[in-house]
């Protein structure tokens, strides 16, 4: 039997537009993955230990406040402290420009801002999954 | 006995949610493990819960496990969503209820698709319910798929089956009397502030008066409203006395061999399948004979007592 592609849609900080991680959650389940979704409000901590008892390949994180420099780091950081670096993490909402490289250079290997096609998202996770 | 299986009987999550992970790829490396941990299980009570959607099945273990865990007891939570027949994906959405509980070290959930499996519950929820018991968990939630009228596999998988319904079914009750109507240890009617409580109620109570098969205990008909917690401590008195009831009259064994008989079923079913229709050997032979069914050539009989042959020689 193949082996499903374990996802999860994690909202970290306090902003409540969840309509861009329910659009990819639900894009990922159409290309056959198992989507985890745990709705708003998630700290770094939540987000971790829920990608360890859901035993996740990908975490998707999706934030629109402007935290993310905060925040996406809090999660690969602790990720890095668990040695779960063979989980990988993708960002996504509104992210500029200027912060791609620094997060990419902290472990977010993907970042999709408005207007990215779900099929790239897909494309990407499907080729970069580590395990 | 190899790392994983040491580190989930020592209740490391990763471990435990390795295993779970591997069982439901059916890996060889979880089928030895579970032969190891077999011996170590039996300890924890498991509950399953079913019923409608949206009658707020995730909410309810949430503030069960709550109740538990003031007992100082340590839970495991399944949580089970249709996987789409589609495109094999699944939305496991259930956590969203329990974000509450995801940072206590007490309780481990993991959120399963069904992964083509019809009755409520996936094919690695026998392998996962003993991973979780031999990892210390006191208390195991199942929480079945939102049933309709026939889902009503946890029974065979559970010690306590609570069924939760919401006021205002109305004639709806009368329809799915047949199915997950006849399986339930406790009702649960659930958003009990809702207008056409007392008639559900009542109507469930007037069903149990007329299928009488247990007489010796009557089944209990609760109330709650899960999201303000009421209701909550007296359904744990339920599950408790439901518990003795069972160990006092012996029926305890009873139901737990129901259980290995349908993970034993399960196993071997799965192991059939996988030998029909996935091993290199059968696979190309199988498709040319779906092939000459369609044509007419051979029926399906026939092929099936072929294929069986084959394999029992």
């Amino acid at each position: 039997m193949e082996k499903k592609i374990r996802v999860l849609i994690a909202k970290p900080g306090l902003d409540g537009h969840d309509r861009g991680a329910k659009v990819v959650a639900r894009a990922l389940r159409d290309a056959g993955m198992e989507v985890i979704y745990t709705g708003l409000h998630q700290t770094a901590d939540m987000v971790v230990e829920t990608a360890i008892q859901e035993d996740v390949d990908v975490i998707g994180l999706s934030l629109l406040s402007g935290a993310h420099m905060t925040l996406f780091v809090d999660v690969t950081k602790l990720l890095k402290q668990k040695g779960m670096q063979d989980v990988l993490v993708v960002g996504g909402g509104i992210i500029p420009e200027q912060d791609a490289p620094k997060l990419k250079k902290a472990g977010i290997s993907g970042i999709f801002g408005p207007g990215t096609h779900c099929e790239d998202i897909v494309k990407f996770i499907k080729k970069n999954v580590k395990r | 006995m190899n790392d994983i299986t040491s580190n989930v009987l020592k209740g490391d999550s990763r471990s435990i949610a390795r295993l779970i992970t591997l069982a439901e790829n059916n890996d060889p490396i979880a089928a030895n493990a579970m032969k190891v941990i077999h011996p170590k299980t039996g300890k924890a009570h498991v509950i399953g819960i079913t019923g409608v959607m949206g009658s707020g099945k995730s909410t309810l273990i949430f503030e069960l496990t709550r109740e538990y865990r003031k007992k100082g007891l340590k839970v495991g939570i399944i949580a089970i969503d249709p996987t789409s027949p589609f495109s094999g994906g699944a939305l496991l959405g259930d956590r969203i209820r329990m974000m509450e509980l995801a940072t206590d070290e007490g309780v481990f959930i993991r959120s399963m698709g069904t992964r083509g499996m019809l009755g409520g519950l996936t094919s690695a929820v026998y392998d996962v319910v003993e991973i979780l018991d031999a990892s210390g968990k006191d208390i195991i939630f199942v929480e079945t798929v939102g049933v309709g009228q026939a889902e009503v596999d946890v029974i065979k998988l559970a010690d306590t089956t609570l069924v939760t319904l919401v006021p205002g079914l109305g004639d709806s009750i009368q329809t799915i009397k047949a199915g997950i109507m006849e399986i339930a240890d406790i009702y649960v009617v659930n958003k009990a502030d809702r207008q056409g409580v007392e008639q559900t109620v009542a109507e469930i109570e007037s069903l149990i008066d007329i299928t009488c098969s247990e007489k010796d205990r009557k089944i209990p008909v609760l109330t709650t409203i899960a999201k303000q917690s009421k209701g909550i401590s007296e359904l744990v008195d339920e599950i408790e006395n439901h518990k003795d009831y069972l160990k006092d009259t012996k029926m305890f064994e009873a139901q737990r061999k129901k259980r290995y008989e349908a993970e034993l079923i399960e196993i071997i079913r799965k192991r059939l399948m996988n030998l029909i229709f996935d091993e290199s050997i059968f696979k190309d032979k199988v498709e040319s004979l779906i092939d000459q069914i369609s044509k007419k050539q051979v029926d399906p009989y026939t092929v099936a007592e072929e294929i069986l042959g084959k394999i029992l020689k």
